[in-house]
């Protein structure tokens, strides 16, 4: 068998290659970047004819796109972090409305700990909301195994399949064994499209009472899936016969963990953890779920062998508050929501162990002197320029507040620059900026990159130009998405023409390079734009030093 | 037989390479593997770090539990210091001896060494002058990759065919450079 080293998001990417995918659309965010991407080299590669691998404006325009190649028949595929599927969560709802055509799969990965992200949502419950499957894989084969069949899952239940992976199982990598390549489905149009597409109240109501109905099927793929499974006592060889994870001895006692009355729900990557904890097997009935709705087949044999149930999952209590119900009558159920987990955080063996009354033997503490190194713009970045002008300008106005956006220039917010006032989600910097200069805040200025522009900001600056609001907004354009490593940004070398179109006055946009030489001119246009009434955009331009390494290295 | 190992250093000293080189080994003896790295945010002068984990079973966790590396590669000291509470009781230390000072409140090296001292499986080189004197100045994390190898569970020469694949499509030039590098660590260390 010839395995291949691959991250999960390499492993996702190469399955759905695999499975005949016909196009995948995304927005680049971490921890979901790397499969786009890597769809996108294959294609260049191999030469696969037909699969479109695109960055697209955003989230939402990416799921939309994914949607009509479905219509068509066609399998696809879209990517984005978790905060991502709030961006695409109209097109989300109402495609569990309609349902599907061509097989969909829709990746969200979650990033809990907050490793590079404004939060830690767990999208598991974006699932139970659209009330579509889901699937979570406990490790990298699985997650490729998953997409690989997942296509036909969501072609015979008609509905997309939500794949909910986390910042580790992205970012980890293990040795997968592919299977063999799908021809891409034909163009193969539906008889009744319209009454399933066309989402108008008769049509709606009818398309909810069938996803209603479906839900006994999604229920049977959970219960038949090989992906869920109970065992009474793997460790004791009372296994359901589908355990095949040869680090369980069935010789050696296992551990006494003073447990006896306890199952244990392990969903996802927990189970990996679960099963680090009992190296020789395990002492208590384990129910491992990677595919919801939960399963409730085996969810009543877990409750029937056991007094008290421990839930661990990565994330929110998603499932523990599920099987808790809102008053906790009846089956003790223990996890993040009484304290035996931490309520927050991304869930590690250590956690795990303490869950289970082991005792962790760390022998060494992190020294005292131990500083924190936090990432920083790069040396020669163009941001940089644009926050040294920016805050000289600014020390003659103390009243000032600068709302910043998503992206590189968000670490504007560390020293030396200490530069920005807030970071809340993609585009938020130009609608704060209005409401805040609305409120009498003086001088309101926006820090935006152009990618984030593009994706979230062009509507909020129409709203400004509307009102006449009295902004100054900085668009600083480095020509890339820099932040999850510099893809294709929507509006290279267009942002100024995007400004002037959404109706800026041409005397209140203007075009720099943001570098020293014209430090002077960018802090005299700083402060000029701030004196003026109304709208101004200034929009510094010079390449990601990143993106132009990487094209320069190319060359030579 | 399972070796869990912390690789460390800041963002852009190449920390990613040497797991990438390791894993390659680790699959083609037919190993089992599992690698944990921190992409993004961290790649800017962060700090940052992987988990690999290689066994002759397979590896449950992505992450190494507390207290239970056998071995920490750093290319960077403080950064080593950073995941000491993975190190199990009698682990190493592998790691560069220069520090790489990007932040203002950077401890004094008497410091960082007193802590050093504190523990006795240490290995610390200098790479970079290790590098400068080889003429390979890009490959000071092979070298300590090389510094690291007697306490790997993978054969020498199959470290070199990781170097092999890892490097191959940079062309020839860059796979000897490498190989003389991991070499000249293995002999220092």
């Amino acid at each position: 068998m010839n395995k291949q080293l691959f991250l999960g998001d390499e492993a996702i990417a190469q399955a759905a290659i695999d499975a005949g995918l016909s196009g995948v659309y995304s927005y680049p965010g971490t921890p979901s970047t790397e499969i786009t991407e890597y769809i996108q080299n294959a294609v260049k590669k191999e030469h696969i004819p037909f699969l479109h691998a695109v960055w697209c404006s955003n989230e939402k325009t990416a799921l939309e796109t994914a949607l009509g190649m479905s219509y068509a028949g066609k399998r696809t595929l879209s990517c984005m972090k978790h905060v991502g599927l709030n961006v695409a969560a109209d097109a989300f709802m109402n495609i569990a409305m309609t349902g599907i055509n061509g097989g969909m799969i829709i990746v969200t990965a979650d990033d809990p700990s907050m490793h590079s992200s404004q939060s830690e949502q767990d999208n598991r419950v974006y699932g139970n909301f659209a009330m579509i499957p889901v699937f979570e894989p406990s490790n990298q084969q699985e997650a490729y195994d998953m997409v690989y069949e997942g296509y036909d899952l969501s072609e015979k239940l008609g509905y997309p399949i939500l794949l909910r992976i986390t910042t580790r199982m992205a970012h980890s990598r293990a040795g997968i064994v592919t299977r063999d390549k799908k021809p891409q489905n034909p163009i193969r149009l539906e008889k009744e499209a319209k009454s399933k597409y066309i989402l108008l109240p008769a049509n709606a109501r009818n398309r909810f009472k069938i996803l209603i109905e479906k839900q006994k099927a999604f229920l049977e793929a959970s219960e038949n899936s090989k992906y869920n499974w109970f065992s009474p006592h793997p460790s004791k060889g009372g296994t359901s016969g589908k355990i095949t994870f040869p680090t369980f001895s069935t010789e050696v006692a296992p551990p006494s963990v003073g447990m006896g009355g306890v199952g244990i729900v392990a969903c996802g990557l927990a189970f990996n953890y679960l099963q680090e904890n009992f190296p020789n097997g395990f002492e208590n009935p384990v129910l491992k779920i990677s595919q919801y709705p939960l399963p409730q087949k085996q969810l009543l044999q877990l409750a029937e062998a056991c007094d008290e149930i421990l839930v661990l999952e990565d994330g929110f209590p998603v499932v523990e508050e599920q099987l808790k119900g809102y008053l906790g009558i009846g089956l003790k159920v223990h996890g993040r929501l009484d304290g035996t987990l931490q309520r927050d955080g991304e869930l590690t063996p250590d956690k795990v162990r303490k869950a289970l009354g082991l005792e962790v033997n760390a022998p060494y503490n992190v020294p005292e002197i131990i500083a924190p190194r936090p990432p920083a713009l790069c040396a020669g970045c163009g941001h940089r320029d644009v926050y040294d002008a920016l805050n000289e300008a600014l020390k003659e106005y103390k009243d000032a507040k600068i709302f910043s956006d998503i992206g590189c220039y968000t670490l504007g917010a560390l020293p030396p620059w200490q530069a920005i006032d807030s970071c809340i989600d993609m585009g938020a910097s130009i609608t704060m900026a209005r409401g805040a200069a609305d409120a009498g805040i003086f001088p309101s200025v926006a820090v935006i990159g152009d990618s984030t522009f593009t994706h979230s900001g062009m509507t909020g600056l129409l709203d400004c130009v509307n009102a006449n609001a009295n902004v100054l907004i900085i668009i600083s354009d480095n020509e890339t998405t820099g932040m999850t490593g510099g893809q294709d940004s929507a509006a290279t070398g267009r942002i100024h023409d995007i400004c002037k179109g959404i109706g800026v006055h041409p005397d209140h946009l203007h075009a720099i390079v943001p570098l020293k030489k014209n430090h002077e001119e960018l802090k005299a246009i700083i402060r000029k734009e701030i004196e003026y009434q109304g709208v101004s955009v200034i929009v510094p331009c010079r390449e990601c030093i990143q993106t132009h390494a990487r094209k320069v290295r190319k060359k030579s | 037989m399972k070796t869990d190992i912390i690789l460390t250093g800041v963002g852009g000293q190449g920390i990613l390479s040497i797991a990438a080189v390791i894993g390659e080994a680790a699959l083609e003896d037919g190993l089992y593997m599992k690698q944990s790295e921190v992409h993004g945010m961290s790649q800017r002068g962060g700090d940052v770090q992987s988990h690999l984990r290689i066994s002759d079973r397979p590896v449950a966790s992505d992450l190494i539990p507390l207290g239970s590396a056998d071995i920490i590669i750093s290319l960077e000291p403080l950064e080593a210091l950073r995941y000491l509470p993975y190190l199990k009781k009698d682990g190493w230390i592998v790691a560069n001896s220069k520090p790489f000072e990007n932040i203002p409140n950077y401890p004094d090296m008497e410091k960082v060494m007193a802590e050093y001292d504190k523990l006795s499986h240490t290995v610390l080189l200098d790479v970079e002058q290790i590098a400068k004197d080889l003429g390979a100045l890009r490959s000071s994390n092979v070298i300590l990759l090389g510094a690291a190898s007697p306490y790997l569970p993978i054969d020498f020469f199959k470290l070199e065919n990781g170097i092999r694949n890892i490097f191959g499509r940079k062309g020839e030039n860059v796979v000897e450079m490498n190989l003389k590098a991991l070499r000249a660590g293995a002999v220092k260390a």
